[in-house]
């Protein structure tokens, strides 16, 4: 989209009017969780969050693919890092991801490790061509966003006869986890601000339990700020008026059943599984691992890798901050010991984790 | 010579010779450097400001300039911000063994073409060839010195609760540039490297202007960085308005497809100047008046809100910190 009409989903006028309605409807205290970690980014950056009403109460949700890897997951693949003859491809977000014993792939590469950051899955099948000795291993982490790509990418692997590419599978699907999340008593959430990318994909249809079960309210959302006011409005005038919904706001971007051929090429390659979620524990059905036929890829059973519950990184609280239950400020390590220097959790390390975005955007 | 860069041309021996009267003289020489002394004598007076920087950037040829002139410029600018005038430089290159001659030929060219512009002199310098592998490509360290003009010395530490923060020009383009052209992206619009140097006009800037608390060139880290390093040595806030902030529609379109922040990326051919708000306008019109400065603005002011701490004014009009870079910065998953 060009900047000119972008601009206009920014309007400083438009969105006071908004602001101000909202504060005007606002009866008491409602607490909106965003899914995605891009719209935690986006609420702190346009510098949103420091104008939205104080009945608000905003938290960030499981949105960012970096903070509910597992840290099983993450020990997989600095475990990888370093092997003999093996090449990791990764996006950059997980160069600094904190493991066991304070490893990271960062600290792996000046070990020697041989670690490429990609820009797109596609790179891989160039950094495989290059180097015919060995395996290109690529860290298949991320949402329904991510996902379809990784199958394209080994689909023309397939064609092309590239054979030394393997995909470590961690992906993870979002609107399993928001309804593990709903079912938890212990969380209080009165709306959903959906993720903008994973709908363009899976369309509107798979969250609508959100309101049928529920009785919960949810938006498809941009990342311009009139998006976020507008969505967070129609939630605060739905339940003013006691009804729930499940909407879209995205139309520019997001059609109702979202994108028809990455789903398939995304369920030709892969298909569910049960998954462990950082924080959030074992979710059924909220994974996606590669099918049989597609098997050659699979880097997990190539290096007989088990994803299992281990023990949380001591004093973090990345589970509380991921359900909502805890705003990263209340973290006892936020700021002391946990820094994005010094990462204790991965909410820290992401660019789109909760934690980081407190410590980067938020004064005071 | 050979077309490539072989081991021998750092021998000391004869090839090395060769390589220093045919390329390096060729390109640099002067009447100091062409004595060929093992030190140069220099004529300085009164106070003077040194630095040092090595180049190590990848690739080494970019939109807008190359390892060789930025060498020149970024050594150069870093004298020049302590409101001093630049007058002699050293250079320090590490080639690795197999470098095409040509290209050496190119840098060294550069190099001397950005030293004339810039009116410094190369005085003194030296060559070492490493075996393949060993580095990459090409090193240059460059030293700098030169006379300071200004008073009081503008300094890091000396910004003050009411001065003006200006930038003289706009925001990420080499950065984004370096980082665009080392993963072969190609931009919708071209972006260039700002690559310059600044020093005649800052020595305009210093000699026109009382008082300038403090000069910075945004280079790694870029200016969000860099105004955190000043906020925090001079223990003053400085609040930034976003929308006064300029940056090239092409560099914020790169900068969003890849997840980047303008604010954080390198520049090499502007500066900060920080300075007491009532000569804000002389800075502006002098700085206009040059074509290195012809986007110069007012972006913010020293305030004693909060200390130590950079806090940007959206266009919203809401405020949100714009706190230190932390390592690089890495494109995201989506
Ligand atoms: S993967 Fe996409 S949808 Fe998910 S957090 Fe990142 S940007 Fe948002
Ligand atoms: S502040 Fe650090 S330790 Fe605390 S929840 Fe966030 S990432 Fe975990």
């Amino acid at each position: 989209m060009s900047f000119e009409l972008l601009e206009k989903f920014r309007d400083p006028a438009l969105c006071r009017k908004i602001l101000d309605k909202m504060e005007s409807e606002l009866d008491r205290e409602l607490r909106f969780m965003e899914v995605c970690g891009t719209h935690t980014v986006a609420i702190f950056q346009s510098g949103l969050r420091s104008l939205l009403p104080e009945k608000i109460v905003h938290l960030s949700g499981p949105g960012c693919p970096v903070c509910v890897t597992h840290e099983s997951e993450v020990n997989a693949f600095l475990d990888l890092a370093g092997h003999e003859n093996v090449i990791l491809a990764t996006f950059g977000d997980l160069m600094r991801v904190p493991g066991d014993k304070g490893r990271n792939l960062k600290k792996a590469v000046a070990d020697g490790a041989r670690v490429k950051v990609v820009y797109s899955p596609f790179d891989t099948l160039k950094l495989a061509k290059e180097n015919p000795g060995d395996l290109v291993v690529f860290i298949g982490v991320g949402f329904e966003t991510t996902a379809p790509t990784i199958a394209a990418t080994m689909k023309m692997a397939r064609e092309q006869g590239i054979d030394n590419l393997r995909i470590l599978c961690f992906h993870k699907t979002v609107p399993t986890a928001l309804d593990a999340l709903l079912s938890d008593e212990a969380i209080n959430i009165d709306g959903f601000i959906l993720p903008g990318h994973v709908s363009a994909i899976i369309g509107v249809e798979p969250y609508n339990f959100i309101a049928e079960d529920y009785a919960k309210s949810a938006v498809v959302t941009g990342f311009e700020p009139l998006d976020i006011l507008q969505s967070l409005n129609q939630m605060i005038e739905w339940r003013n008026k006691g009804e729930a919904h499940v909407a879209n706001n995205y139309t520019r971007i997001v059609g109702e059943h979202g994108n028809p051929k990455a789903l398939e090429i995304m369920y030709e390659v892969f298909e569910p599984c049960d998954a462990l979620w950082r924080g959030l524990g074992l979710i059924p059905s909220s994974g996606l691992e590669i099918r049989p036929e597609w098997e050659s890829f699979d880097a997990k059973k190539q290096f007989g890798i088990e994803i299992k519950e281990s023990p949380a990184l001591p004093g973090c609280k990345c589970g509380d901050i991921l359900k909502g239950v805890k705003q990263p400020d209340q973290c006892p390590l936020f700021g002391k010991a946990c820094t994005p220097a010094n990462p204790v959790g991965p909410c820290m390390v992401s660019t789109e984790g909760s934690c980081a975005a407190y410590y980067k955007y938020k004064l005071d | 010579m050979s077309d490539k860069v072989l081991l021998d041309y750092g021998s000391g021996g004869r090839a090395s010779q060769r390589l220093i009267s045919d390329l390096f003289l060729k390109y640099l020489g002067n009447d100091e450097l062409d004595r060929l002394n093992d030190a140069a004598v220099l004529n300085l007076s009164g106070r003077i400001a040194m630095s040092t920087d090595s180049f190590t950037v990848d690739p080494i040829f970019f939109p807008g300039g190359d390892i060789g002139s930025l060498a020149v410029h970024g050594t150069v600018n870093d004298v020049a911000m302590m409101g001093a005038v630049p007058r002699y430089i050293t250079c320090g290159y590490i080639i690795e063994e197999g470098l095409p001659m040509a290209d050496l030929e190119r840098i060294v060219q550069s190099m001397g073409e950005a030293a004339r512009h810039a009116g410094v002199k190369v005085v003194t310098g030296d060559t070492k060839v490493v075996p393949k592998g060993a580095c990459d490509k090409i090193f240059i360290n460059t030293t700098g010195i030169g006379e300071i003009i200004a008073d009081p010395t503008p300094s890091g530490d000396a910004a003050r609760v009411g001065d003006a923060v200006l930038v003289s020009g706009t925001m990420g383009d080499h950065g984004l540039t370096v980082l665009g052209t080392r993963e072969g992206l190609d931009f919708e619009a071209k972006v260039q490297s700002d690559s310059a140097a600044l020093n005649h006009l800052l020595v305009k800037l210093v000699r026109e202007l009382p008082e300038v608390h403090v000069l910075r060139d945004p280079t790694r880290g870029g200016l969000a960085t860099t105004l955190n390093e000043i906020t925090k040595s001079s223990n003053v806030c400085c609040e930034l308005t976003e929308t006064s902030i300029p940056v090239r529609p092409e560099v914020k379109g790169g900068c969003s497809i890849l997840g980047l922040d303008p604010l954080y990326l390198a520049n090499e051919g502007k500066f900060i100047c920080i300075l007491p708000g009532e000569y804000a306008d002389k800075a502006l019109e002098i700085m206009r008046a040059d074509p290195l400065g012809q986007d110069a603005c007012r972006i913010g002011t020293m305030t004693d809100a909060n200390p130590g701490k950079v806090v940007l004014v959206t266009q919203l009009g809401g405020k949100r910190l714009l706190g230190m870079l932390e390592g690089e910065q890495l494109p995201r998953i989506c």
